[in-house]
C-alpha cells in the first residue's frame, strides 16, 4: 500500500509542477543544472550562485525582450545518470529556453543525448578535453588548444623544459589531454623516453613515490617539467609532498590545468610560490570590468570568496546568449543559435571573446604563477586563440572539422569531404 | 681566455647561448676597463622592446648587454628585475626600480643615479614580470657578480643557479672563486660543482676522465645529469662502416636489438629506402584513380575487401600511376648493402668509456638506494594504515563489533585539528592541543555510540554493521553541513616541513617520520594497556569469555564501553595525523575504511600484532605493485585488493590467527 | 503444483495484481500511450525503481533468507548494465559509421568499419582499438547471454572461493565489499577497456529504433515490470519449497544444517550465483533507462544502500524488500530533487538537500534498533499475525539469531 501511495504522491507532485509550468508564461526561464550536493557541489555551487547573480543583474537592467528572466535551479547531486533525468525535467516539465550547467565531462556526456533529442540549448562553462561538437551545446570553457597546448609551448619555449611528467587523475579529461600532449610533444621532437605519464585515483593522498619518481627524471641532465591534470582534493596532498621534497618551481615547474583560485583557498601556498596554472581568466586580472565583477561577487557572496575561470565562462556565455536573443528577437533555440555565431563580448581580462561557428570561443590564454596569498600573478598572455573542437594533434581528429554555420556539421571529415554525423555519438 | 664550445649536450638554443657567453666572456675581459659612460638606461633603451616583452626566446641580447656593460649598478639592476620590482614608465618607456607608496602610486628610482624620480600612478606604469625562464637567465648572468659576493646568501644563489643551468662559460669564474671562498660548506659545494662542470665542459679529455672517476661514488642526481648526456647514443644507418665517429656498437638487422622492420624504417628515415605503402595509402590512391566506376579494372563496388584492393592497386602500380608495394624481397634487398650502428654524440672515446663505467657503478648503488627508498615509503604507508586500523583492530578484534563509522571518527579527529587551529594560530601548540582534544572528542562519541546503539546489538553482528553504517552516512553529511564540502587546511608546524634526506635517492618527509613515530607510540601504549593494566586484563578476559568474565566480577558492559571509546579515540588521533599529511574533507574516512578493514582481516582479528602484520603486508604490497607499474597507481590498488581476496582464501583467519577458544567461530 | 503454490502463498497473487494494476495505470497516464499526466522523465524513474525492486528481491533472497550479507550485489547489477551497454553502443555507432562511410567513393572494408567504430567509441578516452572484452559486442544475442553469464560466473568463482574456505558472517561481508571495490577501481581505469570514468553513455537511444523516448520509456517500464513479476515469482517459488527450508536453516544455524548432511556450500553457492544473475538482469534493464553507466554506480556504497533498502522494507519477506527499495529510493529522489519544502526554524532553515542523508542515516539506526522487521512489520499488525511465543527461548539456536524479546517488541 505504502508503495502505491508514495507513487501516487510522486506523480501528483509532477502533475502539479506541469500545470505550474503552463501558467507562468510571462517570464523567460533559464535552467541551471549544477550539482548542489555530492562530490562536485563544491565547484558547481559557485557556478549556480554566479548564474543567479547574472540573472538578477539582467533583470535589474530590464530583463530580456521585455520579460523578466526566471532561474529554474535543479540539483543533479553529482550523480551522472541524474543529470540526464534533470535535463529532461528542465526541458519538458519546466520548459526552459536555455540551460547553463555541468562541470564534469561525464555529466555532459550524460545530458548530451537528452539535449539533442529535445533540441535544447546548453552552455558548458568548464575547460574540457574537446573531441566533441554538438549542435545544441556552446562550449564557453577552454578546449585543449586554448589551455594545454599554450601551457606546453610556454614550458618548451620560456622555461626550456626538455623532459615532461604528465601527472593526472584517472578520468577522461586528463587521459585525452595527455594523449593530445604526448602527440604534440613528439611532433616537437621530444622523444618517448622523455615523457613520463602517471594516473592516480580521485582523492589520491600517497604521493611520496610519485614525487620521487619525478625528481629522479632529472638524472639524464634534462630540465624536467610537470604538467598536472590532477583533479580536486588530490592536489592538496600532491603539493604538500612537493613542498616537503623541497622541489622548487625553479627546479621542476608544475603547470596545473585544474587548479584555480577556489582550489588554492584550501591550501597554504607559501611553499608553492612560482608554480603555474594556465587558464583563460585569473581573479588578479587588472581591468575595470573585472574589478567590478569581483566586487559584485564579493558583495553578494562574502568577502572571502574568490572568482575563477568557469565563472567568467558563464559570464561571457550568459551575456552572449542575452545579446543573441535580443538580436534574434526570440529565445527560440534555432533563432538564438543563428545569432550566436560571430557574437562578441568583452572578456573580463581585456580583449573581446568571439563565438565561432564550431560553438567554441576565441579567447586569449593566460599563464599565472602562484603567489603566497593564494592568487595568481599573470606572467604571460597569448594572442587570441580560436577554440578547436577536434584537435590537430591526433591523427584521427586532425582531419575533422566542426562548422555548424556553413557546413551544418559538427564532425566534418575534410579528407573525404563528408559529414560523419550531425548528432553526437556521446 | 679560450673556452671550449664543443659539447653537444644541449639543444640548439643552449649551444647558441654558450657561444654567446663565450664571446661575452672575452668581451668582458676587454671591456671592464672602460665601462660605458652613458649608464644603464641607454642600454636598456637600446633593448627596450625585448625587455618589455620579457620572453626567454628573445631576451638574450638585453641581458648580455647589461651583464657585459661593466657597470657597478648592473648587479643591483638585474636583481631588481628578477625580483619583479622593475617597472616601465609608459610615457617614455624608461625603466626604474619601483617601490609601492600610498594608494595606487609607486615611487620610481633611477638605476644609474640611485635617486628617486618621484611618485607615479599605477596606471602610468607597467610592471615587468620576467617569467622563471628569464629569471633563470638573469640568475646565470648574475653568477659572475655573485660568486665572490660578500653576502653568503648571494654566493649560494649563484651556486644554485650554476647547478640549475650548468654552462661551460661558468667553469673558469667558478674555478677562480674556489680559493677565496671563506665558508667551508660553500667551498665543498663549489668544488663539487667545479668537478661536474669539468666533466661536461673541460677541453682536456684526461681532466674530464679524472673528474668522472672522482665522482663515481656520488649518488647525486646532478652527477648522473652530467654523465648521462655523455653516453647518449643515436641509431644510424650507412652504406659503409664509418671511421671518424665514436661508435657505441654495431647492430645486426633481425637481432633483438634491431628487428628487420625497424631497420627498414631507419633506412626510410635516412632516405636510403622508399617508404612502405600503408593500407590508408592504398585506399587514397584507389579513391584518386576511379575511372568510369572502375579502378585498375576492378569495379568500385567490389573494393570492400583487402584482397580486391591489393589487386586494383597492383594494376595501378603496373600502369605506373602509383608507387609499387614494398615486398619482403624489397626489404631484404634494401637491408643487405647497409650497416647499422649506434654512435655517441660525445666524440671522445675515453670520456664515453669512463662515463659508461662510472654510470654502471652508480646505477647499481642507485638501485640499492631506490629499494631502500621504496622500503621507507612502504613503512610509511604501513604506519599510516596501522594508525588508521589500530582503533578498528580493537573494536573489531576485541569486541567482534564491526564499526563502519570508524572512518568518520578519523574524519572527526581531523576536523578537530582544523577547529583547534582556527583558535590557536601557533601550529606547534595547536597540534599539541589538537591530539588530546581529538582523542577526547572521538572517545566521547565512541562511548555515546556504544551506549546508545551498539550495546543493543552485541548478539547481532551483521546488524551492528548496518546500524554503524547509518551513523556513518549521517556523520558524513553532518560534517558537510557544518564545514562545507571544500577541503580544509590543517597545517603542520614548521619543524615538520621538509624531508630527511640521506642522499638524492633516499629521502622521506618529516611528517611521515612523525606518523611512523606516532604509530610506534600507539603500539607500545596499546601493548602496555593490554598487558600491564587492570583494564587490559579485563579486556582480554571479556574477549575470551564474556560470561565467565562476568561471573568473576568484571562488568563486561563497562569494559566494552571503555574499549570502544579507546578504539574510537585512537581513530581520532589518527585523523589528526592523516589530516596533516593529506587533506581534511568530509569523505576523508571513506579513503581509509576499506583499507582498514583489509588490514585487520588480513592481519588476523583480535590481536594487535595482527594489525601490525596486516598493515605491513598491505603497505609493502601496494608499494611493490606501484614499483612494478609506475604509471598507474589505480591499478596497484585494484591488484592489491584482488591479492587480498585470494590471500584470505588460504588464511581465512589472517596472518596471525587466534587459536583455541578465543578464536570462536 | 502451481495451484497449490499460489494457494500457499496468497501474497504472491496480491503482489502480481498490484504490479499489473500499477503498470496499467502508469501506461494510461503516460505521455507515450496515455493521457500525458505523468511526464516521461517520471515514467523513467518508475521504470528504474522497478529494476531496483528486482535487485532488492535478489538481495532479500541472499541476505534475508540465506543469511549472507553480500555487499557486492550492485557490482553484478552494474556488470549486467555494462554487458548490454556494450552492444547498445557498438550497434548504435555501427549504424552511424556505416552511413557515414557509405558516402565515401570507395566502399569500406569490414576492417575499416570496425576501426571507425572503435575510433568513435574510444576516441573520447584517447584510444581507437577494440579491447578484447568487446569481442562479442557485435552480437545482441551473445551480449544478452553475457548479461547473465559474466556476473553469474564471477559470483560462482568468488562464491566458490569464499564458501569453500568457510568465510562467513562479517568476514564475508567485508570480502564482498572488497570485491566490489576492486571491480569498481578496475573499471575506473581507462586500460580496462570500458571507457574508464566516462563509462558507456547514450544508452537510452536504442539502435535502429525511431520511436521517441516517451514510447521507449513505457516499453522499458513493461519489461521491468515483467522482469520484477517473474523474479518475484521465482524467488517466492524457491523459498516456499524444500530448498527454501534448507537455506533458512543455513541462515539460522549453518553448522547444524551441515551436520544434517546437507552440502551447505552448494546451497549457498546456488543462491549467491542465482541472485547475481537476477541482479544482472535488473541492471541490464536499469541502465538503458538511466542512459549512462559508469564505475561510480558500482562503488561499495551502492551495495550498502541496497542492504539499507531491504532492511527498512523488512528482511525475510519478499514484499518487504520490494517496498523498501521503492519507498526509500523514491523518497530519496524526492528529497534530493529539491522538491521537498524547506523547514524554516527561524534561526536556521532545514534544507532537505542537505539534511536528507542525516535523516536517512538516523532512521536507519532506529529501524535496526527498534523495528528489525522494517516496514513489512506493519503488515503483520494489519494482518493481525500473532507474535511468536517461545517462553523466552531464543528463536534461533545461536547467539546471532533473533530473540523472542526482540521479535515481539
Amino acid at each position: 500500500m505504502t508503495f502505491l501511495k508514495s507513487t501516487l504522491a510522486g506523480s501528483a507532485v509532477f502533475a502539479a509542477m506541469a500545470t505550474a509550468a503552463l501558467s507562468a508564461e510571462d517570464t523567460i526561464k533559464v535552467g541551471v543544472l549544477h550539482s548542489l550536493s555530492g562530490t562536485m557541489a563544491i565547484s558547481e555551487t559557485t557556478l549556480k550562485d554566479t548564474m543567479l547573480m547574472l540573472i538578477d543583474q539582467q533583470n535589474a537592467k530590464g530583463g530580456l525582450l521585455g520579460k523578466q528572466l526566471e532561474a529554474v535551479v535543479v540539483d543533479p547531486a553529482s550523480d551522472w545518470p541524474l543529470f540526464a533525468e534533470k535535463a529532461r525535467e528542465l526541458l519538458t516539465v519546466h520548459e526552459v529556453d536555455v540551460i547553463f550547467g555541468n562541470w564534469t565531462s561525464v555529466s555532459r556526456k550524460s545530458v548530451l543525448p537528452v539535449i539533442e533529442e529535445l533540441d535544447g540549448l546548453l552552455f558548458y562553462p568548464v575547460q574540457y578535453e574537446g573531441e566533441e561538437s554538438s549542435k545544441n551545446v556552446f562550449y564557453t570553457g577552454a578546449a585543449p588548444n586554448q589551455q594545454a597546448i599554450p601551457a606546453t609551448d610556454y614550458f618548451l619555449d620560456e622555461l626550456g623544459v626538455e623532459k615532461f611528467a604528465l601527472l593526472g587523475t584517472d578520468y577522461v579529461y586528463p587521459r585525452t589531454t595527455n594523449n593530445i600532449l604526448e602527440s604534440y610533444l613528439k611532433q616537437k621532437g621530444i622523444s618517448d623516453d622523455d615523457i613520463f605519464v602517471n594516473y592516480t585515483p580521485f582523492g589520491h593522498s600517497d604521493w611520496s613515490k610519485i614525487v620521487s619518481d619525478v625528481v629522479a627524471l632529472g638524472a639524464d641532465g634534462k630540465k624536467v617539467g610537470v604538467i598536472s591534470t590532477i583533479n580536486g582534493d588530490a592536489n592538496i596532498g600532491f603539493y604538500k609532498e612537493l613542498a616537503a621534497a623541497g622541489v622548487s618551481a625553479d627546479d621542476i615547474p608544475v603547470v596545473a590545468f585544474s587548479v584555480g583560485e577556489e582550489e588554492l583557498s584550501g591550501l597554504d601556498t607559501t611553499n608553492l610560490v612560482g608554480h603555474l596554472a594556465a587558464w583563460n581568466y585569473f581573479q588578479s586580472a587588472d581591468t575595470d570590468a573585472n574589478a567590478e565583477f569581483v566586487e559584485t561577487w564579493k558583495a553578494t557572496m562574502g568577502d572571502d570568496r574568490v572568482t575563477n575561470d568557469p565563472m567568467e565562462a558563464h559570464y561571457i556565455g550568459f551575456n552572449m546568449w542575452v545579446n543573441a536573443a535580443t538580436q534574434a528577437g526570440s529565445t527560440e533555440v534555432d533563432a538564438v543559435r543563428g545569432a550566436m555565431y560571430g557574437q562578441e563580448f568583452p572578456n573580463l581580462t581585456g580583449g573581446i571573446a568571439v563565438m565561432l561557428p564550431n560553438h567554441h570561443l576565441a579567447k586569449p590564454v593566460l599563464i599565472g604563477e602562484i603567489q603566497d596569498d593564494g592568487q595568481f600573478d599573470i606572467i604571460s598572455e597569448t594572442d587570441v586563440v580560436a577554440g578547436d573542437a577536434w584537435t590537430d594533434f591526433l591523427p584521427e581528429s586532425a582531419v575533422l572539422k566542426s562548422d555548424w554555420k556553413d557546413l551544418g556539421c559538427g564532425m566534418y571529415n575534410t579528407e573525404t569531404k563528408t559529414c560523419v554525423q550531425t548528432l553526437s555519438n556521446y | 681566455m679560450i673556452i671550449r664550445l664543443a659539447p653537444k649536450r644541449h639543444s640548439g638554443f643552449n649551444y647558441m647561448l654558450r657561444l654567446f657567453l663565450a664571446g661575452f666572456a672575452i668581451l668582458c675581459a676587454c671591456l671592464t676597463a672602460n665601462a660605458q659612460e652613458g649608464g644603464l638606461q641607454p642600454i636598456l633603451q637600446n633593448h627596450q622592446e625585448i625587455i618589455a616583452k620579457s620572453s626567454r626566446k628573445t631576451i638574450k641580447p638585453a641581458i648580455d648587454a647589461i651583464a657585459t656593460s661593466g657597470l657597478p649598478q648592473a648587479q643591483a639592476m638585474l636583481e631588481t628585475w628578477a625580483a619583479k620590482n622593475m617597472w616601465m614608465r609608459k610615457t617614455d618607456g624608461q625603466f626604474f626600480a619601483a617601490e609601492k607608496a600610498e594608494g595606487r602610486s609607486y615611487i620610481l628610482t633611477d638605476f644609474d643615479t640611485g635617486e628617486s624620480v618621484g611618485a607615479y600612478e599605477k596606471s602610468n606604469l607597467k610592471q615587468l614580470k620576467p617569467n622563471s625562464g628569464v629569471r633563470a637567465m638573469i640568475a646565470t648572468a648574475l653568477v659572475q657578480f655573485q660568486l665572490s659576493d660578500p653576502d653568503r646568501a648571494k654566493r649560494l644563489a649563484a651556486l644554485q643557479s650554476i647547478q640549475r643551468d650548468p654552462e661551460g662559460a661558468l667553469l673558469e669564474p667558478l674555478r677562480a672563486s674556489i680559493d677565496g671562498e671563506p665558508d667551508a660548506d660553500l667551498k665543498v659545494q663549489k668544488h663539487r660543482l667545479e668537478r661536474l662542470l669539468t666533466i661536461g665542459y673541460d677541453e682536456d679529455s684526461a681532466a674530464r676522465v679524472a673528474a668522472i672517476e672522482e665522482m663515481t661514488d656520488d649518488l647525486g642526481v646532478d652527477v648522473r645529469a652530467a654523465l648521462n648526456p655523455l653516453v647518449v647514443t643515436k641509431r644510424q644507418a650507412a652504406v659503409e662502416q664509418p671511421v671518424d665517429l665514436n661508435v657505441a656498437k654495431m647492430l645486426i638487422p633481425g637481432s633483438t636489438a634491431l628487428s628487420r622492420d625497424d631497420a627498414y624504417d631507419l633506412l626510410v628515415a635516412n632516405n636510403l629506402a622508399t617508404p612502405r605503402v600503408t593500407s590508408n595509402d592504398i585506399r587514397n590512391a584507389l579513391a584518386g584513380n576511379i575511372n568510369g566506376g572502375r579502378v585498375g579494372g576492378v569495379p568500385v563496388a567490389q573494393l570492400d575487401n583487402a584482397a580486391a584492393r591489393t589487386r586494383a592497386y597492383a594494376a595501378l602500380a603496373e600502369a605506373g600511376t602509383v608507387p609499387a608495394l614494398i615486398t619482403q624481397a624489397d626489404i631484404d634487398a634494401a637491408l643487405d648493402p647497409h650497416v647499422f650502428f649506434e654512435t655517441y654524440a660525445e666524440p671522445s672515446p675515453e670520456v664515453t668509456t669512463a662515463a659508461q663505467q662510472a654510470l654502471e657503478r652508480i646505477e647499481l648503488k642507485v638501485g640499492l638506494n631506490q629499494t631502500l627508498d621504496l622500503t621507507l615509503d612502504a613503512i610509511s604507508l604501513a604506519s599510516i594504515y596501522f594508525l588508521a586500523a589500530i582503533g578498528l583492530a580493537i573494536t573489531f578484534g576485541v569486541m567482534g563489533v564491526i564499526n563502519m563509522a570508524h572512518g568518520e571518527f578519523i574524519m572527526m579527529g581531523a576536523y578537530t585539528g582544523y577547529v583547534v587551529q582556527q583558535f590557536i594560530p601557533d601550529h606547534t601548540l595547536s597540534i599539541i592541543i589538537a591530539v588530546p582534544m581529538a582523542f577526547a572528542v572521538t572517545f566521547a562519541m565512541g562511548v555515546a555510540m556504544e551506549r546508545l546503539v551498539i550495546r543493543w546489538l552485541y548478539a547481532r553482528p551483521l546488524e551492528t554493521l548496518l546500524a554503524t553504517f547509518g551513523i556513518s552516512i549521517a556523520l558524513q553529511q553532518l560534517a558537510k553541513n557544518i564545514f562545507g564540502t571544500q577541503a580544509r587546511p590543517l597545517t603542520a608546524p614548521g619543524w615538520l616541513d621538509g624531508a630527511w634526506v640521506l642522499n638524492d635517492v633516499v629521502s622521506i618527509s618529516y611528517i611521515r617520520i612523525a606518523i611512523f613515530v606516532l604509530a610506534l607510540i600507539f603500539l607500545l601504549l596499546f601493548l602496555n594497556i593490554t598487558n600491564r593494566t587492570r583494564l587490559g586484563l579485563e579486556m582480554r578476559a571479556v574477549t575470551q569469555n564474556p560470561r565467565m568474565a562476568g561471573s568473576m566480577g568484571i562488568n563486561p558492559g563497562r569494559v566494552n564501553m571503555l574499549t570502544f571509546g579507546l578504539g574510537s579515540g585512537i581513530a581520532g588521533i589518527a585523523g589528526v595525523a592523516i589530516g596533516l599529511f593529506a587533506k581534511v574533507t568530509s569523505d576523508l574516512g571513506n579513503d581509509y575504511i576499506v583499507q582498514s578493514f583489509m588490514t585487520v582481516v588480513v592481519g588476523g582479528v583480535g590481536n594487535i600484532w595482527g594489525a601490525l602484520a596486516g598493515a605491513g603486508m598491505i603497505g609493502f604490497l601496494q608499494k611493490g605493485i606501484e614499483w612494478m607499474n609506475p604509471s598507474n597507481t589505480l591499478a596497484a590498488q585494484t591488484y592489491m585488493i584482488i591479492f587480498i581476496i585470494i590471500f584470505i582464501q588460504f588464511r581465512p583467519r589472517g596472518i596471525i590467527a587466534l587459536k583455541g577458544r578465543a578464536a570462536g567461530d | 503444483m502451481d495451484h497449490s503454490f499460489i494457494a500457499k502463498n496468497p501474497s504472491v497473487l496480491v503482489f502480481l495484481t498490484i504490479l499489473s494494476l500499477f503498470t496499467l495505470m502508469v501506461t494510461v497516464l503516460s505521455e507515450g500511450f496515455g493521457i500525458g499526466v505523468i511526464s516521461t522523465s517520471f515514467v523513467k524513474t518508475l521504470g528504474k525503481t522497478l529494476c531496483l525492486c528486482l535487485i532488492a528481491v535478489a538481495m532479500d533472497l541472499v541476505w534475508g533468507f540465506t543469511g549472507i550479507l553480500s555487499l557486492g550485489h550492485f557490482a553484478f547489477f552494474g556488470l549486467g548494465g555494462y554487458m548490454i551497454g556494450m552492444w547498445l553502443m557498438y550497434e548504435r555507432t555501427r549504424l552511424i559509421v556505416v552511413e557515414s562511410l557509405a558516402q565515401a567513393e570507395i566502399p569500406p572494408t569490414p576492417a575499416e568499419v570496425v576501426d571507425a567504430i572503435g575510433n568513435q567509441i574510444f576516441g573520447v578516452v584517447g584510444s581507437s582499438d577494440f579491447p578484447l572484452i568487446w569481442a562479442f559486442s557485435d552480437s545482441l544475442f551473445l551480449q544478452l547471454a553475457l548479461v547473465v553469464l559474466v556476473p553469474g560466473l564471477l559470483a560462482l568463482i568468488f562464491g566458490w572461493l569464499a564458501f569453500r574456505s568457510r568465510v562467513t558472517g562479517v568476514y564475508l561481508s567485508i570480502l564482498t565489499q572488497a570485491m566490489t571495490l576492486a571491480l569498481a577501481l578496475y573499471l575506473f581505469q581507462n586500460d580496462s577497456g570500458l571507457r574508464g570514468n566516462n563509462g558507456l553513455s547514450g544508452l537510452q537511444n536504442l539502435p535502429g529504433v525511431t520511436a521517441g523516448q516517451d514510447m521507449v520509456s513505457i516499453w522499458f517500464l513493461w519489461a521491468s515490470a515483467l522482469a520484477l513479476g517473474l523474479g518475484y515469482l521465482l524467488a517466492a517459488w524457491i523459498v516456499s519449497g524444500k530448498f527454501g527450508s534448507v537455506i533458512r536453516g543455513i541462515r539460522d544455524n549453518e553448522a547444524r544444517v551441515r551436520f544434517l548432511g546437507y552440502s551447505v556450500e552448494v546451497y549457498k553457492l546456488a543462491v549467491f550465483s542465482l541472485t547475481a544473475c537476477i541482479a544482472a538482469i535488473a541492471g541490464a534493464l536499469y541502465y538503458p533507462q538511466a542512459g549512462i553507466i559508469n564505475p561510480e554506480e558500482m562503488a561499495p556504497i551502492a551495495s550498502i544502500y541496497l542492504a539499507v533498502w531491504v532492511a527498512i522494507g523488512g528482511r525475510g519477506r519478499l514484499y518487504g524488500a520490494v517496498i523498501g527499495a521503492a519507498f526509500v529510493s523514491l523518497l530519496s529522489s524526492w528529497f534530493t530533487g529539491g522538491q521537498a519544502p524547506d523547514i524554516p526554524l527561524g534561526f536556521y532553515a532545514i534544507k532537505w538537500v542537505d539534511w536528507w542523508q542525516v535523516l536517512l542515516g538516523v532512521s536507519f539506526v532506529l529501524v535496526t534498533l527498534f523495528a528489525p522487521q522494517g516496514i513489512g512489520g506493519l503488515f503483520d499488525l494489519w494482518a493481525n499475525r500473532r507474535p511468536l511465543d517461545r517462553h523466552g527461548a531464543n528463536l534461533g539456536p545461536d547467539d546471532g539469531a533473533l530473540r523472542e524479546k526482540e521479535a515481539t517488541e
